[in-house]
């Protein structure tokens, strides 16, 4: 019986290909010999620890949207309570910046009943989001945009994962530090508004591999290449608000996509690469070698077909107006199992844009119309949130909803 | 730097602090040449200072009281006009090992020291709160040193239900309070646990 380590390394031969295997091989023998040979166990290499990292709250924008995912997420919205008026929301935005400056800072927030739990940071942010009602409430114009996204043909939308009058989305590389902070923020909420969906995702977790690494979903494809990256010029002009009360903000649509892991099961690998158009093994598009490399939408087969196929969601995903972009944010969830199933799968996909009008909703329209990967996943829950500005020590999360 | 405002009309200094570090606000900025002519109040930070959100009775304030002079102080009263009256409290074990809550004539902080007060240990008891205490309101509340020096603190109100405290009386504003005793005030300390904090606990 081989030991773990060997079966592990074999079971990667077979994912990396046969050129690997050779050394693959060598190296599981290699660890196994040692592990029989030498007496005491090797050294392990330092561990590196990244509990202590901290993202800071402060700044013109709210923190979370510019950084590399966390490993984790949690995205709650809230109902606001009748009684929640303007003043109340005042009162309740300036405890939820409170609990968050210090929570992401690694310090127990006030009245924390488990300050324990607030030491360990790990990039935990948390970041505010508004719908419709709680601006109204708040006397100001509702955004066009900051509204249910028009219906689409292929959503099957249910309301336990869809609307909301405020969206805290509390990430981190750490479940238990968002477990944390998300029950501190809701105790600190919970005169104003009562929980009305929450959603958890997933990623790799911090240290498994490169930060930044283009995330897999759980159809074991690379996904969400084609990304608008913070720092530059293009994720500033596609995402931040310029003007009003949201300047320095901007808008998120979250939408929860459940994924049929098992009719996804039935297609062969072919078939599904094809109806990403990219392939499986490192997410290059069909036509090249890397992920990075551009795909050729103009390649044709021996046979005269399109080697990226017309329906395939790269071709789809893709507009020629290139304003229609955005910053995506995904998390994959992977929740219980109803009877009958082996999984409940999918991924929480949130969009980052200045306005969902212009630029989210031409691209879910084209993905609505035409995409073979519709075959296998479906829209079950939609919401759109306006994204506060961020504050500086001393203000709040909100101050310019309520000026 | 402080921006108050008053949050509703009728408020009683109930007010909004744009600050959310409490940072607390004295009469002199800078000790003297000779430090122990220095107003106490001078060398006391209050920081992390929260109060129990009440709908009226009775409530409690918490927070950390620093102590970065070089000599020691002593807190001797504390006054809100958010209610009729404010004692200071200690939290210690009566003769048959219950924790009990009781009032004591001042708060001593060696120099350099912190007094924790915090749910279940050390507090400042709030009685007859004049409105209603919600949730993000500020309370400002008034320490007064035993030199006559006094320090403004504002307190964040939080919804809090933790370490068994019930700090609701009954018909408090009814009451002496200066000869209040908590065992008639159907407060239920009986279970609390981990009070153990005494005065001037460095932390």
């Amino acid at each position: 019986m081989p030991d773990p380590a060997s079966r592990g390394l074999s079971r990667r031969q077979l994912l990396l290909g046969g050129a690997a295997a050779g050394a693959g091989a060598a190296a599981a023998i290699g660890a196994d010999a040692v592990a029989r040979v030498v007496a005491a166990p090797a050294a392990t290499p330092a561990e590196v620890l990244h509990g202590d990292a901290v993202v800071p709250f402060h700044g013109r924008h709210q923190a979370a949207l510019a950084v590399t995912p966390q490993a984790h997420a949690t995205l709650v919205a809230l109902d606001l309570l009748d009684a929640t008026d303007a003043d109340g929301l005042r009162r309740m935005l300036r405890i939820l910046s409170d609990d968050a400056a210090r929570l992401t800072s690694g310090e127990a927030a006030l009245a924390d009943s488990e300050p324990e739990l607030a030491l360990v940071p790990a990039r935990l942010t948390v970041t505010i989001g508004v719908g419709p009602r709680l601006v109204a409430r708040a006397g100001k114009e509702v955004p066009a945009w900051l509204a249910p996204l028009p219906a689409f043909a292929i959503d099957r939308l249910e309301d336990a994962w869809s609307g909301g009058d405020l969206l805290l989305e509390v990430a981190a590389d750490d479940p238990l530090t968002i477990a944390h902070a998300q029950r501190m923020l809701l105790k600190g909420s919970r005169s104003f508004a009562a929980v009305r969906w929450v959603q958890s995702g997933f990623r790799r977790s911090r240290g498994a591999e490169r930060q930044g690494t283009t995330m897999r979903n759980l159809f074991g494809q690379v996904d969400g290449t084609v990304n608008p990256q913070p720092g530059t010029a293009d994720f500033d002009r596609l995402v931040w608000i310029r003007e009003g009360w949201l300047a320095g903000g901007t808008s998120l649509v979250v939408r929860r996509i459940r994924m049929d892991l098992d009719r996804w099961d039935r297609l062969d690998r072919p078939g599904r690469e094809q109806s990403v158009g990219r392939t499986l093994a490192n997410g290059a598009p069909l036509t090249g070698s890397w992920e990075r490399d551009e795909p050729d939408f103009a390649a044709l087969t021996p046979i005269g077909f399109p080697v990226i196929p017309e329906f395939s969601h790269l071709r789809r995903a893709r507009s020629d107006d290139t304003s229609q972009r955005f910053h995506r944010r995904a998390f994959n969830y992977d929740e219980a199992p109803t009877a009958g199933s082996v999984s409940e799968s999918g991924m929480i996909f949130t969009a980052v844009q200045a306005d969902p009008l212009a630029q989210f909703v031409p691209i879910q329209q084209r993905l609505s119309d035409l995409d073979l990967l519709n075959e296998w996943t479906t829209p079950i829950g939609s919401a759109v949130f306006a994204i506060l500005p961020g504050c500086e020590p001393g203000g709040f999360v909100g101050e310019t909803l309520l000026a | 730097m402080r921006t108050i405002t008053t949050r509703r009309a009728g408020a009683l200094a109930i007010a909004l602090a744009a600050a959310s570090a409490l940072v607390a606000c004295s009469t002199a900025d800078a000790p003297g040449p000779d430090a122990s002519t220095a107003p106490q109040a001078d060398s006391v930070v209050v920081a992390d200072a929260w109060i129990k959100a009440a709908e009226d009775g009775m409530t409690a304030a918490f927070g950390t009281i620093a102590n970065e002079g070089d000599e020691a102080v002593r807190i001797v009263a504390v006054e809100s006009t958010a209610a009729t009256a404010m004692e200071l409290h200690e939290t210690v074990e009566d003769d048959s090992g219950q924790m009990i809550m009781r009032e004591v004539d001042g708060f001593d902080i060696a120099p350099g020291a912190s007094m924790a007060l915090e749910p279940g240990g050390d507090h400042l008891m709030v009685m007859g709160t004049t409105a209603s205490i919600v949730a993000g309101d500020d309370v400002v509340m008034t320490l007064t040193f035993d030199d006559g020096s006094t320090l403004d603190v504002t307190a964040t109100a939080r919804d809090y239900s933790g370490a068994n405290e019930t700090y609701e009386g009954g018909d408090m504003g009814e009451m002496d309070h200066g000869d209040m005793d908590h065992g008639d005030m159907g407060m239920d300390h009986g279970d609390m646990q981990g009070a153990d904090d005494a005065h001037g606990t460095d932390r």
